[in-house]
């Protein structure tokens, strides 16, 4: 069986995508999963310092597998190192650092995002599902931008940009800007705003996988 | 003479009782004081609430607590973690009730209870379903929501160095709960590798003042979660 062609950009591309809009010196904070790839593309001559909830600034890729410290780890609990200049710190403190605004991005995936920029990344709300939140919740309320990296669409093809959330909320109105597979969209006043469409896609084939209305105002922001 | 050290993990925990409230150290294995919760399975005290950021993994530590069936409550932000098949059991068989809590919330909570603040307003979670029952206030034209400080009648948490008098230094990212849950239980007990005399520890350096600790085990080569996970461990 051969892998149907890849429309739009690849999870790595949309992860390199991001990076680009990324200004140098920022504190950043990625979350688990796509959001993650997002360090592996920041531009040449950007430095950025890393913030991992549970406890640390400064943190570094990967050690070689087998390598590490079982008690260096981020918040998806894998194995990182830590780059001249670290710090770490409780988690209170670590939590002013979320909730009193001194981050400048959080990177989150995302199962909705509303045009008002309502956000549910934490639960589907199955009566079968162990809840369970993290720091989501926190990370919305206080980083100062939040971009949403995320597939356009749900595996059975059902739109993730919505008008109203169906999914239990992690935070009101905290979205700033979605990177997906098919374009980089902003959430304004408004509602959606196409920034930009991914290479080989048209205004109409997002419009479609898109379940809110989505402005295509010609004024274009500027990364970063 | 100030000397807060204890024979053994058991004498640590020998006067843990029956629906005691119990905060854990840990995010993940990093700074989970696997030989206290061993010896405090060994030890029966059951009907136990735990306060911790996870629910454990395998069938070892915090895991392995609850599958003895000693927790009736978990106060948790992320019960649910690779290789934690225990808690997810209990949660639907309906054995183990959750108190879910934001991960911020949960620190600030034991933060505040310790340091004698009943209550505060937090702007996390609002207008999710977390926030339900919960007072909501304005301030400033943001919606905030009232949490309350908790407290502990013990706190099981690990280090990596102690003095006699309970000053502790961590491991990296073992920190994480440590200092709170320290400040927030009637009885704090702390499991180091290493303990040294008063005057080796660099007082600038001293992240848990000892005031905030009351006994002191010294378990030289402690095991971590995930080895022994790995190596397919269950405990007891």
């Amino acid at each position: 069986m051969t892998k149907p062609p890849v429309i739009g950009r690849t999870r790595e591309e949309m992860a390199q995508r991001l990076a680009l809009d990324i200004p140098d010196g920022s504190y950043v904070n990625l979350g688990i999963g796509i959001p993650e790839l997002v360090a592996k593309f920041v531009p040449a001559g950007r430095s950025l310092i890393y913030h991992t909830e549970n406890g640390m600034l400064g943190m570094g890729p990967a050690p070689s597998p087998g390598e590490g410290d079982p008690e260096l780890i981020n918040a998806g609990k894998q194995r990182v190192t830590a780059l001249p200049g670290t710090a770490y710190f409780h988690h209170a403190d670590s939590f002013a650092m979320i909730r009193g605004g001194h981050l400048d991005l959080c990177v989150l995936g995302a199962l909705q995002v509303a045009q008002n920029g309502d956000l549910a990344n934490w639960s589907t709300g199955e009566p079968d599902a162990i809840p369970a939140v993290g720091g989501a919740m926190d990370l919305v309320a206080g980083v100062k931008s939040i971009f949403v990296i995320t597939q356009h669409c749900t595996r059975e093809g059902e739109a993730k940009l919505v008008q109203k959330c169906t999914f239990p909320l992690t935070g009101c109105a905290v979205v700033n800007r979605i990177y997906t597979d098919l374009a980089v969209i902003e959430v304004t006043p408004n509602g959606f705003r196409l920034v930009e469409l991914s290479p080989g896609i048209d205004f109409n084939f997002v419009q479609e996988r898109t379940a809110a209305p989505l402005l295509r105002t010609p004024e274009r922001i500027e990364a970063g | 003479m100030i000397d807060k050290r204890v024979a053994s993990a058991a004498e640590a925990v020998s006067d843990i009782f029956d629906g005691a409230t119990i905060m854990i150290g840990g995010f993940g294995e990093a700074g989970s004081p696997v030989e206290l919760i061993h010896a405090l399975i060994d030890q029966g005290a059951t009907n136990l609430t735990t306060i911790s950021n996870n629910t454990g993994s395998g069938q070892v530590g915090l895991a392995a607590l609850l599958k003895a069936g000693r927790v009736s409550k978990v106060v948790c932000s992320f019960p649910r973690t690779a290789n934690s098949t225990v808690f997810p059991e209990l949660y639907r068989s309906g054995r183990t009730k959750l108190e879910l809590v934001p991960q911020g919330t949960l620190a600030e909570r034991i933060r505040a209870g310790g340091a004698g603040v009943p209550a505060f307003y937090t702007p996390s979670a609002v207008g999710t379903p977390l926030a339900e029952g919960k007072e909501c206030r304005e301030f400033g034209g943001r919606k905030y929501l009232l949490e309350h400080g908790i407290r502990a009648d013990f706190s099981l948490i690990k280090g990596r160095v102690a003095d006699t008098h309970g000053n502790i230094l961590y491991n990296k990212t073992a920190r994480n709960f440590g200092p709170l849950m320290a400040m927030a239980a009637k009885v704090t007990i702390v499991q180091v590798a290493e303990v040294v005399e008063p005057g080796q520890l660099d007082p600038e350096s001293i992240v848990t003042p000892g005031i905030f600790v009351d006994r002191v085990v010294a378990i030289a080569n402690p095991a971590h979660e995930s080895e022994l996970v790995e190596a397919g461990a269950s405990y007891p």
